[in-house]
């Protein structure tokens, strides 16, 4: 709030020793921030990359290895070091005999309270989504959120089917959420009862997702399936 | 992601995700300034000015941190320069303006330390809006702001008329009424579903 | 205001912790209080951190209150405060990445927490180190007990949990609404209004005793 005025008006200090303060407090903030950025940036960056393989090895079942690429209009670029590439970021997952198991990758969509945003995880193998995991929600607390603990709804997302159609320029079939309970179709997602627009905000997260990045995919997948570098190696590469 | 529309920005800042009934921010003059209609109207629309200011101002200073890769000092970088926009701001009214200087001039200082004001910078920031979608944001958070601290002085008015328990004098019944207010907004969420 | 006493008494501990709670009391940095109390971890993590700044932040202005010129002074208290913000946003990322996006940019706004600018401008610019640090820690203390206050109670209801632990088994249906935005607003008001009832009953008491006496 407001502070209060000073009590009577102080001497004049000459120009040159506020500039003199202001300096020196600007140096010496720089120099603590700078260091703590210095001394945490390693542990964040591990930490970040730590959350990202858990969540990439939840929705790609049996993938122990994994390697990032970026896709686009170009084509698929493999992601080393600091560069960046512009487009959309997708993880591919290999279990130990550098099998391809999967390929997993952002989505978001406007739930009930803000952006969902999530990772899914694509096997080629069957066409199918394999896996999603809410990675930010912040959705009602024990009714929206209920889309990562509703054991039924996860349980739609262990063989989603996401084929291409014949000349593999879009999704078969859209991906839709449907009224709980009323699922026919292998690419129909379930509802829960009682949240209905966190698991609608899911499907369409998929959905849009999908329909752009499969298509794109497809052509690429021999290069994916690439087995990658082994997990020693790729720890000396990321360097 | 910097996908959404400027409509839906709007009223996700207006109403879905008000600043002060679900956000929480900028709860002090909130709680402070809401007590009669009259201040209330001024406070607000100074601190939606002072939104639409330091919503450009960060949005600048990002443009520049993100150029140079210093985003590290983005904390630093945007409450000083928050708070010499608003230094600036005031002077430039007293000087061409006194007639509005006179009615918003009190408010400016309170509003460098509003809460509202940094998170709003800081959330177009995490957001990844641009130019225009930050603006429009700003837009919303201010008239959301606006709205509530509106509806409560608009209350408390009503309040100090009728009889009242004496442990209810103080805060405790403007909290208890921006309970009641923000149950009533969230009935908003969901508009983007 | 502080009375300017020149030594550390016991009072200059406990000051933040009950007399002037800064929360209860006086009402200062309330976005925190009622943003990231949904749960007791976020209450204490929050509440830690706010410590932690307002610690740091008063000793070094506290050092430094003969060299910063009046003009100058809110501006370089700023600066100071928000240097040790980053800090404590850079830990908490290397600490726990949940409870950074638990947090959210609430870590980032402990800068505009008034009761820290208004702790360095009333108290750690007019005295001693030592005895700015022993009163930081007291409104420390203070300001995380209040916030523990809230988010105890809005676990409890909301979710039938204490720190992530099960309390009430299944069949307790939680009461959502404490967990939400309307619930920070109307817990906060119900405590104040207990601490306004037990104040009002104390006085009595002492009018009545008084009364007696005479």
């Amino acid at each position: 709030m407001s502070t209060p005025e000073a009590e009577a008006l102080p001497p004049a200090t000459p120009a040159g020793k506020m500039i003199q303060t202001l300096v020196g407090i600007a140096m010496l903030s720089g120099f603590l921030v700078v260091l703590t950025y210095q001394l945490t940036k390693p542990i964040i960056a591990e930490n970040q990359r730590r959350a990202i393989e858990a969540a990439v090895f939840t929705v790609i079942p049996d993938a122990v290895v994994r390697s990032d690429f970026v896709i686009n209009d170009k084509g698929l670029t493999p992601v080393t070091g600091e560069e960046s590439v512009e487009g959309v970021l997708i993880y591919a997952g290999y279990n130990r005999d550098g099998e391809l198991k999967g390929i997993a990758a952002k989505a978001a969509a406007q739930g009930y309270a803000d952006l969902i945003h999530l990772l899914y995880g694509y096997d080629p193998g069957c066409e199918c989504i394999r896996g999603m995991k809410v990675l930010k929600l912040a959705e009602t607390p024990g009714l929206g959120d209920k889309i990562i603990t509703d054991a039924n709804f996860v349980a739609n997302f262990e063989a989603l089917d996401a084929r291409l159609n014949t000349d593999g320029s879009a999704l078969a079939n859209e991906i839709v959420t449907v009224k709980a309970g009323s699922k026919q179709n292998p690419w129909e997602i379930d509802a829960i009862s009682g949240a209905t627009i966190s698991s609608k905000a899911v499907g369409k997260a998929i959905n849009q997702s999908a329909k752009q990045l499969l298509p794109a995919i497809r052509p690429h997948l021999e290069k994916l399936k690439q087995p990658p570098v082994l997990p020693d190696q790729q720890e000396v590469a990321d360097d | 992601m910097g996908t959404e529309t400027l409509s839906f920005i709007f009223l996700n800042a207006v109403l879905a995700n008000n600043f002060v009934l679900a956000l929480f921010l900028g709860l002090c003059p909130f709680l402070g300034v809401s007590g009669k209609l009259n201040t209330a109207l001024p406070m607000g629309l100074a601190t939606m000015f002072v939104m639409l200011v330091s919503s450009v101002c960060a949005y600048l200073i990002n443009l520049v941190l993100v150029t140079f890769e210093i985003e590290f000092l983005r904390l630093i970088a945007y409450i000083a320069v928050i708070a010499s926009a608003v230094q600036l701001v005031e002077m430039t009214l007293k000087k061409f303006t006194p007639g509005l200087f006179r009615s918003l001039g009190i408010f400016l200082p309170l509003i460098t330390t509003n809460c509202a004001i940094l998170g709003l910078a800081l959330f177009q920031t995490f957001k990844e809006y641009d130019f225009l979608q930050s603006l429009v944001y700003a837009l919303g958070a201010g008239t959301g702001f606006m709205l509530a601290i509106l509806l409560m002085a608009g209350l408390r008015e009503k309040l100090e008329l009728s009889t009242m328990p004496t442990i209810t004098q103080g805060a405790a019944v403007s909290l208890i009424l921006g309970g009641l207010l923000s149950l009533s907004f969230m009935g908003f969420a969901g508009l983007g579903g | 205001m502080i009375k300017e006493k020149p030594t550390i008494t016991w009072e200059t501990f406990t000051e933040g912790l009950w007399r002037e709670n800064p929360v209860f009391v006086m009402l200062l940095g309330m976005c925190p209080v009622l943003a990231v109390t949904n749960s007791a971890i976020n209450a204490l993590a929050m509440g830690l951190a706010t410590t932690f700044v307002l610690l740091a932040s008063g000793t070094l202005i506290s050092l430094l209150r003969h060299n910063i010129p009046k003009q100058v002074r809110i501006a370089t208290y700023i600066v100071i405060i928000a240097t040790f913000v980053t800090i404590v946003d850079y830990t908490i990322q290397a600490i726990s990445l949940d409870l950074y996006n638990a947090l959210g940019a609430f870590i980032q706004l402990i800068v505009v927490n008034c009761m820290i600018l208004g702790r360095a401008e009333a108290y750690a610019s007019r005295n001693r180190p030592l005895k700015a640090i022993v009163n930081g820690i007291g409104m420390g203390i203070g300001f995380t007990f209040a916030l523990l206050c809230l988010g105890v109670v809005r676990e409890i209801l909301g979710a039938g949990t204490l720190f992530g632990l099960d309390l009430f088994g299944p069949r307790f249906e939680p009461w959502v609404v404490m967990l939400l935005p309307p619930g920070g607003f109307l817990v906060l008001g119900a405590w104040l209004l207990l601490f306004e009832w037990m104040k009002q009953r104390k006085e009595r008491a002492e009018l009545e005793a008084a009364a007696e006496t005479r």
